[in-house]
């Protein structure tokens, strides 16, 4: 079948479309939209940052995403605006909208490489986009530039609030492409489906066990672009608006499976302050606009963010296959690396999460080489229900310290049943010690992993006494 | 820190904008990649080593030669003159001959119709290597004695002597890591075969010259056959001066060996693979001083790994010795530099050129001192500065233009260092966890090629009839401004707006024979060249305007746009209008060579550089004594462009090289393993700052003053010296750290990148010892 977007409101049909074709080559190549530019093919310098928008309602809601790594089925159905769309440069920049003006006056661009992304993640920013709520700095945290240092980026983005857009038009073009019905496609060989209805992608899964479920594609979209892997039958998922509902009951949250991340991020800082912290810095907003929740715990990865949080916090999974649906403690989804269980037919539907209670102590912290859009070396999560004193229940999670996301049970039980103060957590310490026997990789040595793990059990303490314990605290202090 | 802003000087008058900052905005601006396709165009791929030193003893390429798209596979028999690409040294094969010296080396070109196909089908080649033991180590190399110079030796005095005199004496060693360029826009070329054997190129290169003179002896064919063009790169910062060779070297050769144009555009990951890095470098010293911790002696030896060959790692490591002063008198000296040859992609030049490895050897003996005798390491740093009678830096050069001290003075006021010192100090006594820093370090940093017939530059400016003008010059655009720069000196010889000065792209068939643009020296060199260039016009137009008008020479004057002769005025334009009709030359070239400077690199004497650039940071940092996280919180920069061509330019890149100095310091780590494999290949786990690095409070001052040297403008270079103003950031760390454990009067051992791992382990240490 067709993809079928839309492009400056006008309607953009490709017919016979790899399906790990990405929308980067096909602005740059195909359509001579060179302004989205490629910095690493990989979703992590936003020198393609494009805007799609999706129907929300009477509205449209702008995402900023990479282009680089977006397969083009996954834009089916949505609208698409890139630097050209904005507007094109006049002799004196005569034609350039309040914030390009702004950047090029202020000396926002060097070699102006990365500028266009900067301008798309601005322009989001200005037209209420995603994420637009955030300081600047996040807002552009998936943007990088190695010439400016940032300071007059950061100032046009302050200076220009807000730009008005009109996407009346564009509702009617996105109303026309709906439908409700799964749209698939064949390259050869390859095939590839776009469900829209939980129903329909239990029944597509059970007829094709071995396809590869994409959401956002933050992860996969790297097996092409650098593993240069064809896929052969791709399921995309993010048009499954079953699976986007966050639901936030009094005593628990309720995560489609399909959320992404930026969506999750307000729920999530709800929950607990630190899970919204976390989820600031998992990738960019690029990212977090493409990425889901969901996708973050079926990868399997020893290294994603969620996990380890959402184990501390209790979290179960709902797996769902045609005809039937089981729940299990989000921690026994990982087998061991590489290995998950998720049984053939089955997708994760859903994530549970209870909310802490006044009397639990809660931290979540992920420990990287910079700050912002870069990957864990230890991500740890604390959660000890504290009664009289004593700590009654006690989940402790890390990431980066163990083949897969898992529990601290040495630890848990020093903690357990134990008095809340400093002599337990320096057992707990100890005990920890025992829990893990990380590896030495590229993001961190064993020693510094099981050194910075105890650390985050010190912080943990510290902060219950009232200290200020994180360095960007005390920034933003 | 809340209550400030950050602050950016207030300019009297705005300066120009970048020349392309319109364009950049709407992503109009034209890079190498986004030049229309030929219908014909071939795409690039190498096949690389999968070993850091091997012989080759097979190579079965025919899986390659049969996979889609594949239109031409080449090896190194295919290539019709010299396999090589290296700037000086040719020790840089295009594609490895025999023996492969570094993992992901270039062995074989694969030309197809798609860039996919091109890099599925160079992963299908069977080569077997026969492993030879790679030499990754510092160790390994110095105890086989690998090294790709002669070790070199910077010496006055009697350092040995007086430092068994010296009242007090310390020993230490620490190490700083390379760095990865990440340029944005990714090494390019484009070739174009031309009629009767010429190649037209286009490359992201900052030495076009050399890119042309190395297609030229690779293709057999005399240099004049070859063209190379680049109107920009997307950012370079010294990995585009010899490593865009590979590329252009690569397309042209399928240009030529098929005739249809070819196109190398390299993915990120098999960039950072494949080409090089800055030096890292391990430092040792024993250094003398007295209790004032005035320095007396020092034998300081730099070890650097320079990768596989040779590129240019000679001058690299001279400018580390030469800068291993800083700011500072060294009065009995001793600096060995070892070189040594690792089977590691070739390291390369990268913004500041050694200088900064030098600058922080030295800044960390500052540090050392001042913890060694309990002073503040500021104190620690006035004292040994440059001075009347002390003035003379070890290779002999008198130091005429110093302001370190007026410039420390200064910032040390408008920051309230001591007063900040103060409070950093009753804030870690009363925090357990968290600690402060704060830090004032110097930076002077030596301007021109210290290879000195390398100071030259050409221009070529042509005046139209109409009174627009176009220039030309050697000095490539990597963002820096120098085009924009250029043209002011070119519209103000003419007093016309700089928008009727039409920027072109720089060409070898334009301005021969140049110097890459590098060592900060753009400006100077291409705008003094541009300068005379307009000014042998302008005199023609004066004579000619004397001539037509009847009136002196000295009575022709050219302002806002008009010429006045006498009582007569009539605008530019009509005057170039009336020259041509009066068979004028309206075009002309413009030299310029740097006077002044004279080295001898034998005895490691002389003087190297025309002047010195100045500038000073204070920095304020928070340090996680739990988990080795830290922040910078503040900076204070006031820093020394003469008088400036471009205040706003200028800023740019003082503001930009410090955030990137702070990342090569910070969060930047290179990981290597043993076998050679360059581990952090990608963005996803090399980390240059984000924007919530930079900063949250955060000053630039320029420094009021002018060159003493009769630059153009009196203008200093900026593009190198403020990157190492990030010293300061690992300063303050160090005294962060050292505030987890006062009683303990050593400096940390800490190393570069202060990565959280690494501070954690400077913490540890430091509580030990």
């Amino acid at each position: 079948m067709t993809v079928r977007f839309l492009l400056d409101g006008e309607t953009i049909a490709l017919e016979n479309v790899d399906p790990t074709a990405t929308l980067l080559d096909f602005l740059r190549y195909r359509t001579a939209r060179t302004g989205t530019k490629e910095g690493c093919a990989e979703g992590d310098c936003g020198a393609c940052t494009v805007l799609v928008g999706t129907l929300d309602g009477e509205d449209v809601t702008w995402r900023a995403v990479n282009a680089c790594i977006l397969f083009l089925p996954i834009i089916h159905g949505k609208a698409l605006l890139t630097i050209e769309s904005l507007a094109s440069a006049g002799p004196n920049g005569g034609l350039l909208n309040p914030l390009q003006r702004r950047m090029a006056e202020n000396g926002s661009s060097q070699c102006g490489f990365c500028t266009p992304g900067f301008v798309m993640s601005l322009y989001g920013r200005a037209i209420g986009a995603s994420g637009f709520e955030l300081p600047i700095a996040d807002v552009i945290a998936g943007n990088l530039c190695r010439c400016t240092g940032y300071g007059p980026i950061l100032a046009a983005g302050e200076a220009v609030v807000k730009l008005a857009r009109d996407d009346r038009t564009l509702v009617a073009g996105l109303e026309a492409l709906a439908s409700s019905e799964t749209v698939s496609g064949e390259l050869g060989e390859r095939r590839w489906f776009i469900p829209k209805s939980a129903g329909a992608l239990a029944m597509l899964l059970a007829e094709h066990p071995d396809a590869r479920l994409v959401a956002g594609a933050t992860d996969v979209g790297l097996w092409v672009t650098k593993g240069l892997r064809t896929l052969d039958t791709l399921i995309f998922i993010g048009d499954i608006a079953e699976l986007q509902h966050i639901e936030e009951p009094p005593e628990s949250l309720s995560i489609g499976a399909g959320v992404r991340y930026a969506d999750a991020h307000a729920a999530f800082a709800r929950l607990h302050p630190d899970l919204g912290e976390l989820t600031r810095r998992i990738g960019g907003l690029q990212v977090r606009n493409a990425g889901t929740v969901g996708g973050n715990i079926a990868n399997g990865s020893p290294i994603g963010d969620g996990p380890p949080a959402l184990i501390a916090l209790g979290a179960t999974l709902t797996l769902r296959s045609a005809g039937r649906r089981r729940v299990i403690k989000l921690e026994d989804y990982f087998l061991e690396y590489g290995t998950q269980d998720r049984q053939p037919g089955e997708f994760i539907e859903r994530i549970e999460i209870p909310r802490p209670m006044p009397n639990d102590i809660v931290l979540i912290s992920k420990l990287s080489r910079r700050f912002d859009s870069d990957i864990s070396a230890v991500c740890g999560a604390f959660k000890l229900t504290v009664k009289d004193g004593l700590i009654a229940q006690a989940r402790v999670a890390f990431g980066g310290m163990a083949a897969t996301p898992r529990r601290a049970a040495g630890c848990e039980a020093a903690l357990t049943g134990q008095p809340f103060q400093e002599a337990t957590i320096a057992n707990a310490v100890e005990a920890l010690k025992g829990d893990y026997a990380p590896l030495t990789d590229v993001r961190g040595s064993s020693a510094y992993r099981l050194d910075a793990a105890a650390g985050l059990l010190w912080r943990l303490w510290r902060r219950a006494e009232g200290e200020t314990v994180s360095v960007l605290e005390l920034e933003n202090g | 820190m809340a209550e400030r802003d950050s602050r950016r000087p207030v300019l009297a008058k705005p300066s120009n904008p970048h020349d392309s900052a319109h364009l950049h905005v709407s992503g109009q601006a034209r890079y190498i990649d986004d030049e229309p396709e030929a219908a014909n165009l071939l795409h690039l791929a190498f096949g690389q080593s999968a070993h850091a030193h091997a012989r080759i003893t097979g190579m079965d390429l025919s899986a390659v030669r049969a996979a889609p798209g594949v239109v031409g596979v080449f090896t190194a028999a295919d290539i019709p003159g010299a396999n090589d690409v290296a700037p000086v040294a040719h020790d840089d094969p295009l594609l490895a001959d025999g023996v492969v010296f570094s993992m992901g080396q270039p062995i074989f070109l694969v030309a197809a119709t798609s860039r996919n196909a091109a890099r599925k089908a160079a992963r299908l080649a069977t080569i077997e290597y026969e492993p030879l033991a790679p030499l990754v180590r510092y160790e390994d190399a110095q105890a086989t004695g690998s090294l790709i110079e002669p070790t070199q030796v910077m010496a006055r005095g009697d350092a040995a002597l007086r430092l068994s005199a010296a009242p007090c004496r310390l020993v230490g060693s620490f190490e700083m890591g390379g760095q990865d360029h990440f340029y944005l826009e990714g090494q390019i070329a484009i070739a174009i075969p031309g009629e009767d054997g010429q190649v037209h190129v286009l490359s992201s290169t900052q030495h076009p010259s050399e890119v042309q003179h190395l297609v030229a002896q690779m293709l057999g064919k005399p240099s004049a056959d070859v063209t190379v063009e680049v109107r920009r790169m997307g950012g370079a910062f010294g990995g585009k001066e010899t490593q865009a060779a590979l590329f252009a070297a690569a397309a042209a050769l399928v240009a030529h060996k098929t005739g249809r144009p070819a196109k190398f555009r390299c993915d990120r990951d098999d960039d950072m693979v494949m080409t090089g890095k800055r030096h890292d470098f391990r430092v040792c010293y024993d250094v003398g001083f007295d209790h004032e911790g005035r320095l007396l002696a020092l034998k300081l030896h730099l070890a650097s790994r320079c990768g596989a060959s040779t590129d240019l790692s000679p001058a690299i490591n001279d400018r580390a010795m030469f800068h291993s002063d800083n700011c500072y008198f060294l009065p009995d000296v001793m600096i060995v530099s070892e070189r040594l040859r690792t089977n590691m992609v070739s390291a390369t030049a990268f913004r500041g050129f050694g200088g900064p490895q030098g600058m922080l050897a030295i800044e960390r003996i500052m540090d050392d001192i001042a913890a060694h005798n309990g002073l503040d390491p500021l104190d620690v740093r006035i004292a040994n500065l440059y001075s009347p009678g002390r003035d003379v830096t070890q290779y002999g050069m008198t130091v005429e233009d110093n302001i370190a001290p007026q410039i420390i003075a200064r910032l040390r006021e408008t920051s309230r260092y001591d007063a900040r010192r103060a409070d950093v100090a009753a804030f870690n006594a009363s925090s357990p966890i968290l600690k402060k820093g704060i830090a004032l370090t110097p930076v002077k940093f030596g301007i021109s090629f210290t290879t000195t017939h390398l100071n030259q530059a050409g221009a070529l400016v042509h005046v139209y009839a109409d009174g627009s003008i176009q220039l030309n010059h050697g000095g490539t655009e990597m963002g820096q401004g120098i085009y924009i720069k250029v043209a002011q000196v070119v519209a103000d010889v003419f007093a016309v707006p700089v928008g009727q000065v039409r920027i072109t792209a720089t060409r070898t068939d334009k301005v021969p024979n140049t110097s890459a643009t590098a060592a900060s020296s753009g400006a100077d060199l291409n705008g003094m060249a541009a300068h005379e260039a307009a000014m042998t016009i302008k005199a023609r137009l004066v004579a000619f305007t004397a001539r037509t008008f009847g009136c002196a020479e000295e009575d022709v004057n050219f302002a806002g746009g008009d010429v006045f002769a006498g009582s007569e005025r009539l605008p530019f334009g009509q005057l170039c209008r009336k020259a041509h009709i009066g068979r004028v030359s309206l075009s002309a070239t413009g030299y310029y060579a740097t006077p002044r400077i004279a080295y001898d690199r034998a005895t490691h004497k002389g003087r190297p550089f025309y002047y010195f650039a100045y500038g000073a940071a204070v920095s304020e940092v928070v340090v996680d004594t739990l988990t080795g996280e830290h922040k910078v919180l503040a900076v204070d920069i006031l820093h020394d462009v003469g008088r400036s061509l471009n205040p706003a330019i200028d800023i740019g890149q003082i503001e930009g090289g410090f955030i990137q100095g702070q990342g090569w310091l910070t969060t930047e780590e290179l990981v290597w393993d043993d076998k050679g494999r360059l581990l952090t290949h990608s963005p996803a786990t090399y980390k240059i700052p984000t924007a919530s690095d930079r900063p949250k409070y955060f000053t630039i001052a320029l420094w009021d003053g002018e060159n003493v040297e009769p630059t153009i403008n009196r203008s200093k270079a900026v593009g190198e010296p403020p990157f190492m103003l990030a010293i300061s950031v690992f300063s303050a760390l160090n005294q962060a750290i050292a505030a987890a454990a006062p009683s303990n009067r050593a400096l940390p051992p800490l190393n570069a990148p202060a990565t959280p791992e690494a501070i954690l382990s400077a913490i540890k240490g430091h509580r030990a010892a």
